[in-house]
């Protein structure tokens, strides 16, 4: 599945990275916790969080992210978005909670 | 080849950058896709330890065909105890830090996981050393 198809079937708001849309989804993961992510993210997962600051960007990019979900209408600080153009990984907001999010990608994913 | 980039401690808005180039060129060499995957989460957390915790740092990048090291020698307030700093959940970062969701005390334990060889040597009021070495063909 894609990102785009993701995006569309949760009706996620793409805030930037549009270039990743196409990017294939393997899985995600959901932390707010940086090492965490470094240490058990894998490459094509979709990283659910409420961080908003640029060095998620920057994760997201050294783990081959396809894309990171903010939840709770989180929104980007201005250097993540950036980065997040720069590098082609979308960043989609949701007004749903963490919880709620990762079940319905779950569902998606299986 | 060597190579070196400077770190400023404190300046979370480039944190990242020398391992994303140091990625970058592996990625260029063919290296296994394994071994980038692991030098990165080791070298991204032994840099951001410099940003969280020290004053400035210097990585040393070393490469040759079987191998590449690389070493972060940073001036900040050292570690009193590398053992203690080494157990998961161990951290003295501020809150401030925390808040981004850095200063889980994971660092260290994830590069030692990751990493081939890792060492670690420090002096109280002077600075930190870590050194990472990675073999290609394993
Ligand atoms: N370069 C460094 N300079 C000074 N202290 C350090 C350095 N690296 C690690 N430490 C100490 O070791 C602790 C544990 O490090 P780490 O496992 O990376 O967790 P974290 O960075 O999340 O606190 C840090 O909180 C800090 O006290
Ligand atoms: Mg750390």
């Amino acid at each position: 599945m894609t990102v785009n198809e993701i995006k569309e079937r949760l009706s996620l708001t793409i805030l930037g990275g549009q270039k990743g849309l196409n990017n294939q989804v393997s899985g995600g993961y959901v932390s707010d916790l940086l090492s965490d992510v470094m240490g058990n993210a894998d490459a094509a997962q979709v990283w659910i969080t409420l961080q908003t600051h640029k060095n998620v960007m920057a994760i997201a990019s050294l783990k081959d992210l396809a894309a990171v979900i903010l939840i709770n209408n989180h929104q980007p600080d201005e250097d993540m978005l950036g980065q997040s153009n720069e590098e082609g990984i979308p960043v989609l907001a949701t007004s749903l909670s963490a919880f709620e999010v990762t079940g319905k990608l779950y569902e998606l994913l299986k | 080849m060597h190579f070196e980039y400077q770190i400023e401690g404190g300046n979370f808005t480039r944190a990242g950058f020398a391992s994303s180039e140091i990625k970058k060129m592996m990625k260029q060499l063919n290296v296994d896709m394994g071994v980038i995957k692991r030098t990165v989460v080791s070298t991204y957390e032994a840099e951001v330890n410099v940003v969280a915790h020290a004053f400035s740092g210097t990585i040393y990048v070393d490469l040759d065909e079987e191998k590449i090291v690389i070493q972060l020698q940073d001036q900040g307030p050292g570690i009193p105890d590398i053992d203690q700093a080494m157990k998961e959940g161990f951290s003295t970062a501020s809150s401030a830090v925390r808040e981004m969701g850095f200063g889980a005390g994971m660092g260290l334990p994830n590069i030692k996981r990751n990493a081939d060889d890792f060492q670690i040597t420090s002096e109280v009021n002077k600075g930190t050393n870590v050194k990472i070495t990675m073999f290609f063909n394993k």
